[in-house]
């Protein structure tokens, strides 16, 4: 049976601030992101974009700030059970014991506790959704899968729990480029499909500029404006401006003669 | 240190709240029991038939020397019932069983497939721990009264076909016989009871708690082992006295 579809959530951050002893990590976070657009926090490793995305999902508490989503505190438990959102980790976080199809379905037992029948039909149209096959890998472990097909996996588990926000960590690192782009395609495809709000934490900036509807640049703890990716290639920001055009075959030239 | 038992003493309380999903996560429980045992089983049995047999070639002849043939199978009787057979199997359930669940939840935290459970509204406690504390609590007692039996059988084995002892299988059946009350298994079985909570709890604990990489799973696993070493000697003391003041 096919779920309803879940319209887009709304997420909003205020002053948001965590530090791990000494090291300030997060400092006075702030930001909109608008129900249904495709969102990416980018940045380079070590700027706090992992940090900041598990606290976006609950997986960590900030010293200081809120977290709403459509509205509702992200500490108001009896609330947030309404609002499905689901994440893709960057390893994929499956569960190594269950197979690919278990893997789909665990939401739809566990915490729904649907009958077999639906669970079955929905995570076969999950696996559907993103590119692979119900008769050759819905009863593989994830060791026998690629890099490439854990993260559709992870990506299919998350729509199976039909979320109105989904979060992506690092989805296309340890890709070769071609699956990347075609993680990428998914991801926008997904959003258009669905409305799902879809917030993509990366350092790719091709994927970044490729998908992204708004991107905010984050540096040391603090986050940029959101721009558009044509706002952000004529951006005069120089760590944006460095990061963006960092990897020249310039870049890779060792100096002869240093001084 | 105290934190620590702190935490775990949380965790089993958590787990005790849990306890009404058991229903629901039988088929994981039998999984981990089967799994559980089957790892143990003919270890036991190799360990406990050994044992059973020192104990009964140590002490063996000197009773015999003395005239008291007829105590050889009280001796060892007792000696696994009480003793030997919940500690040894405790020891190697926590060396094979409980380094076990402390590497697979470790494993599971570095890799995010715990973070996963939680963003998916699944409570690792219910969800991943319950099972495997009801199964290590069902595994050990079955283990250590295989392994009583199998140490009587090696004692009887060397009391009968060692020439220094030489006694009949007779009279080491009715030494044992007489010599066993239902207090002595009840002694082992409590004693394996608390046994298996205190692996079950030590070793998930440990597993939840790792953090960082490979290297954190080791080291999950090493403090996981010991710690519950040290618990199954402690208790198994503290239990003996409470037996010796009760009798």
């Amino acid at each position: 049976m096919k779920p309803p579809p879940n319209k887009g959530v709304e997420l909003q951050i205020h002053d948001l601030h965590r530090s791990f002893g000494h090291n300030s990590v997060l400092r006075g976070i702030s930001l909109t992101i608008p129900a249904g657009c495709v969102f990416v926090i980018m940045g380079s490793s070590g700027s706090g974009k992992s940090v900041l995305l598990r606290h976006m999902v609950g997986l960590e508490a900030p010293d200081q700030g809120t977290i709403l989503f459509d509205g509702v505190s992200i500490l108001d438990a009896q609330a947030m059970a309404q609002i499905e959102l689901a994440i893709v980790f960057q390893h994929g976080g499956l569960l190594h014991s269950l197979s690919v199809g278990e893997n789909i379905g665990l939401y739809l037992t566990e915490t729904l506790g649907l009958p077999p029948r639906e669970v079955n039909d929905r995570v076969n149209q999950a696996i559907e959704q993103v590119g692979l096959s119900v008769t050759q890998d819905k009863h593989k472990l994830p060791a026998d899968l690629s890099g490439g097909m854990k993260k559709r996996v992870a990506i299919a588990r998350a729509l199976a729990i039909n979320p109105g926000i989904l979060f992506y960590d690092e989805p296309t690192s340890e890709l070769d480029p071609i699956t990347a782009v075609t993680i990428g395609r998914q991801i926008r495809q997904l959003n258009q499909r669905h409305g799902t709000t879809s917030i993509v934490v990366t350092h790719d900036r091709d994927l970044a500029l490729g998908i992204g509807d708004q991107i905010a640049f984050m540096t040391q703890g603090t986050l940029s404006r959101p721009q558009s990716p044509a706002e952000l290639s004529q951006t005069t920001e120089l760590a944006v401006q460095d990061f963006l055009q960092a990897g020249t075959r310039e870049d890779y030239q060792i100096d002869s003669n240093p001084s | 240190m105290i934190r620590a038992i702190q935490d775990i003493a949380a965790l089993g309380l958590q787990t005790l709240r849990s306890a009404p999903q058991l229903r629901r996560r039988r088929a994981q429980v039998v999984g981990h029991f089967y799994q559980m045992a089957n790892a143990s089983l003919l270890m036991s049995c190799i360990l406990s038939l050994f044992i059973g047999g020192v104990l009964a070639l140590q002490s063996g002849p000197l009773l015999v020397e003395r005239g008291l043939s007829f105590v050889i199978g009280q001796l060892v009787g007792l000696s696994m019932c009480r003793e030997l057979a919940p500690v040894m199997m405790a020891i190697l359930m926590a060396g094979r069983i409980g380094s076990a669940i402390t590497a697979e939840l470790g494993s599971m935290k570095v890799y995010e497939e715990i973070d996963a459970l939680l963003t998916m509204k699944i409570h690792p406690v219910p969800y991943l721990v319950l099972p495997r504390l009801t199964a290590i609590l069902l595994a050990l007692p079955l283990v250590v009264v295989f392994s009583i039996l199998v140490g009587w059988t090696g004692g009887a084995l060397v009391s009968v076909m060692n020439q220094d002892i030489g006694i009949t299988l007779q009279a080491y059946g009715s030494a044992l016989r007489s010599g066993i009350n239902f207090m002595d298994l009840a002694q082992g079985l409590l004693k394996s009871l608390v046994f298996a909570l205190l692996i079950g709890l030590v070793s998930c604990f440990h597993g939840l708690r790792t953090r960082g990489g490979p290297r954190a799973i080791g080291q999950s696993v090493t403090q996981s082992v010991v710690q519950s070493i040290v618990c199954i000697l402690v208790s198994d003391y503290a239990i003996t006295r409470l037996f010796v003041f009760v009798e």
